[in-house]
């Protein structure tokens, strides 16, 4: 593989070709916020929370798809990219019904965290709050569509990880909606093996294990991590 | 120099985030040396005087008194903090919301007829009790707001650090955690 070389907030990096700009700061230990990535599965640059600055182009690019290139000058923490960072996640908290104060996901919740971090102490728009259902029909698990940031990161380790395909996205827009096989109750699900890697994956309060109550939902990631290193690289690290 | 004018205003909100400004436990001595609380659910106090100088605001706009008192207390207050995640996103008052129009009546409804064990009758007091709005609001989806300061409630250390630097005069200058909603 060949060698680029690039600069990530002015510090020069030397990255292997086909390797994405996220990937390449976080080995350099430049942090880039992000909400839909999710080690162990492919990135698909949804939630737009990694965008960065790449200069010689007016666009902002997804750092989680964009691959590197040599003499690339990639800028991660500008004054507009913290006014779109910051709009985004205001967009999140005023299309759904996020009420961390009776979240299952309170202070262990990707959303909540970003937007501390960002220093989001209001959101300007207004709040649309939908009507949306929450779905206990699972033995095990519940789906509470009023938290979901649509995400799909449950989607992609459902198919990819676990290789079920249960998870899946209806509709558009604000209006699309994660799904169990053809639109059905969790619970009725055939195709669900009941492995819980959707509850691990969100990151936030949309998915829980039944019987945890607010603040309770703490995600353990590296179970997936550990399956997908064990898979790919033959790593059995626990 | 003259001492600065405080008040705190409790909109729909459960108390909690005025709890917690009690927790603010020895600061509170601090405080009462440098201000004069003018108005505040535990001072006893009927009108919002004039020339307020900080406000708390503590809930969300639920009913027509809450508007009335809101309007009044940017009127006669320089710097409005909302005070508490009621007062910054709606929070769990705001919930109805998502029952749409008509949500007010059908909370009535399920409050006072479908759960009364006795004499089921919705209440209606015109000029007593205030009628509920249509929807809950955030305080700045109303009124200009100056600060806001998140969680649900905001604990006592972050309404000092706020408290302490409003107080001199400053922007505050809150991060990281202190802005944390829930």
């Amino acid at each position: 593989m060949a060698a680029k070389t690039l600069t990530i907030d002015g510090k020069q990096i030397s990255a292997e070709e086909g390797e994405t700009i996220l990937f390449a700061a976080t080995e350099a230990g430049i942090k880039i916020p992000t909400l839909c990535h999710l080690e162990g599965v492919y990135d698909i640059g949804a939630c737009r929370l990694c965008l960065v600055e790449v200069k010689g182009t007016p666009k902002l690019l997804p750092a989680c798809t964009v691959k590197v290139a040599e003499g690339m000058e990639v800028s991660t923490d500008t004054e507009r990219l913290r006014k779109y960072r910051r709009m985004t996640l205001e967009l999140l908290f005023a299309e759904r019904n996020h009420i961390c104060a009776v979240c299952v996901a309170n202070g262990h919740c990707e959303l909540q965290s970003l937007a501390y971090g960002c220093g989001l102490e209001h959101v300007h728009y207004d709040y649309l709050f939908p009507r949306w259902e929450v779905d206990n029909t699972h033995r095990l698990f519940g789906m509470d569509h009023n938290r979901c940031i649509l995400c799909t990161r449950c989607v992609r380790s459902c198919w990819h990880i676990e290789g079920a395909g249960t998870k899946n996205v209806s509709g558009r827009g604000a209006k699309s909606k994660i799904i169990t096989d053809l639109n059905q109750p969790w619970g009725d699900s055939e195709s669900c093996t009941e492995c819980g890697k959707c509850v691990m994956s969100c990151p936030t309060g949309a998915l829980f294990r039944k019987g945890s109550t607010v603040a309770e939902s703490v995600r353990d990631r590296s179970k997936l991590e550990f399956i997908v290193n064990a898979r790919e690289k033959k790593q059995w690290n626990a | 120099m003259e001492r600065l004018k405080i008040a705190t205003v409790w909109l729909g909100g459960c108390a909690g985030c005025h709890m917690s400004f009690l927790d603010l436990d020895e600061f509170l001595i601090d405080l009462a040396g440098k201000v004069d609380l003018v108005y505040s659910p535990i001072a006893d106090v009927k009108e919002y005087p004039e020339g307020v100088d900080v406000c708390l605001i503590e809930g969300a706009v639920c009913n027509d008194d809450n508007l009335e008192i809101l309007h009044q207390v940017r009127a006669r207050t320089k710097v409005l903090v909302s005070f508490g995640d009621c007062a910054v996103t709606g929070n769990v008052p705001a919930m109805r919301n998502q029952f749409g129009l008509g949500n007010a009546d059908n909370v009535l409804q399920r409050a006072y007829i479908d759960n009364a064990q006795f004499n089921p009758v919705k209440p209606r007091q015109d000029g007593i009790v205030p009628l509920l709005r249509e929807r809950v609001q955030p305080v700045h989806e109303l009124v200009r707001v100056e600060y806001f300061l998140p969680g649900c409630p905001p604990p006592a250390d972050c309404i000092k650090a706020l408290m302490v630097q409003v107080l001199e005069g400053k922007t505050p200058k809150l991060e990281g955690r202190q802005l944390k909603f829930g």
